[in-house]
């Protein structure tokens, strides 16, 4: 009898457990900020950061470069894409037949960068002409993609959109980092300030760095070295993150 | 004589991965043996020498302002521009649909080989690429917008086919641990991309 009683609340207590892990898995009964959140959103600027790591969304990442400027409308316009399109197909994920799932989300993300290009073209002319085919490029940003893929046709709508923010974030963070030293570096400005001195027609003319004599470096300015600049990036990270190295 | 000029500016010049870094994510992902990059490679070229002009077919009659007046006069001020991007990638994801089940039927070596990678050329930014950049650069004819493709699809091959064997063959060198893979391979197609430069301004 007090065998049977014994078994009888380990199974209560199997089924309690079963209880709990199903409530956690629920979403409303999670903090909106809570620390396995908070990851979602942490993790991608460095351990899973989507350009340097998981190797995602660089084609457009390298183009754009060159400037500050269009580099955070691009890292804004590309959060914007992929928060939304999280949360839409996090929403449709029980609907969608998998047979078919790369047309619908491509559709959805197509709609999503439609909306975006037609207000930047309305709010910001210039940048909008100088980002050009990179717009609509962000469709096939394998970021947006691979992430659509990767959590929000398995995740809860809160959660996807957090998935979404942070690697927007990350890969924004990259981003601006390489506009940082090629703007600097490139032709010694800052968001089209001249941080460095105005370079006049002579040395006497010039002030700051450019009166001793400093050059810019025009070759920062060319796609190849966007590549390289990536690829120091990645050395430095690796370097203090020695758990990303890779075998070969 | 013109054809050949862009037919060689599209695949050295404006190289899509050199140039304009399109492509990237499979190329660094698929290139670290050459069989796969060969196959990944001419699926490439395949679909960007159909997409191109099929996408220009639609923009010159359907897209662009004042496409729709043949249909009629009171149809000549119609703008769809807007809906360009959608139409594009539809109509990759059909063709890229297309290739795929011809490879599996008859290459399921080569289907095996490339895997999750065929369905990704549909995602693949030189596709896109290609076909938002003849939107740009309003071709007259649809024999420049297969030339067009042809080439940059031909140029991308080239890249990936060198970086690949570049690859392979520094698997046995002494790369610094932290630069191993990922990083060397950056920085080896940022020296690929100087290469390339020097064909720049080089007149037909």
């Amino acid at each position: 009898m007090a065998k049977e009683k014994k078994y009888n609340s380990a199974k209560e207590e199997e089924k309690k457990q079963e209880m709990i892990l199903f409530l956690s898995d629920s979403e409303e009964k999670e903090s909106f900020l809570s620390r396995a959140n908070r990851k979602l959103l942490s993790d991608p600027l460095d351990d899973n950061n989507p350009i340097t790591v998981q190797v995602l969304g660089i084609c457009s990442a390298l183009a754009i470069t060159v400037q500050l400027e269009p580099a955070v409308v691009m890292a804004i316009a590309v959060m914007a894409v992929m928060a939304f399109s999280n949360v839409i197909i996090s929403l449709l994920r029980n609907m969608i037949p998998s047979r078919i799932r790369i047309i619908v989300q491509l559709v959805v993300v197509a709609s999503m960068v439609i909306l975006v290009d037609q207000v930047l073209k309305a709010y910001a002319y210039d940048v909008s002409k100088q980002l050009a085919v990179f717009i609509g490029l962000i469709i096939t940003n394998c970021i947006v993609m691979g992430r659509l893929e990767a959590f929000a046709l398995g995740n809860g709508v809160w959660k996807s959109f957090l998935d979404g923010i942070g690697n927007a974030a990350g890969y924004g963070l990259i981003l601006i980092i390489v506009a940082f030293i090629r703007e600097l570096l490139g032709s010694g400005k800052l968001f089209g300030f001249e941080v460095l001195g105005h370079k006049g027609a002579t040395l006497a003319d010039s002030t700051g760095l450019y009166a001793l004599g400093y050059e810019n470096n025009g070759l920062m300015l060319l796609s190849p070295m966007a590549l390289i600049v990536v690829g120091v990036i990645i050395w430095v990270q690796r370097a203090r993150n020695r758990k990303l190295i890779e075998e070969n | 004589m013109d054809l050949v000029n862009l037919f060689v500016r599209s695949i050295f010049i404006e190289n899509m991965v050199f140039a304009y870094f399109l492509g990237m994510c499979s190329y660094l992902a698929v290139s670290k043996t050459v069989k796969t990059a060969v196959g990944l490679g001419a699926a490439v070229i395949f679909v960007l020498a159909i997409t191109v002009p099929i996408n220009y077919l639609l923009d010159t009659y359907l897209l662009r302002p004042g496409a729709l007046s043949w249909l009629g006069a009171e149809y000549a001020d119609i703008d769809l521009s807007f809906l360009s991007f959608i139409m594009f990638i539809a109509v990759i994801a059909s063709m890229v649909q297309l290739v795929e089940m011809i490879v599996e039927k008859f290459a399921p070596a080569l289907y095996g080989a490339l895997g999750i990678f065929l369905p990704l050329i549909a995602v693949n930014c030189a596709i896109l690429g290609g076909s938002l950049f003849m939107q740009q650069k309003n071709f007259i004819g649809i024999s420049e917008a297969v030339t067009y493709g042809l080439g940059s699809g031909i140029g991308w091959f080239l890249a990936i086919l060198g970086i690949a064997a570049i690859r392979e063959k520094i698997a046995y060198s002494n790369v610094p641990a932290p630069l191993k893979g990922l990083g060397i391979t950056f920085i080896i197609t940022g020296l690929m991309a100087l290469g390339f430069m020097s064909f720049m301004g080089i007149k037909l």
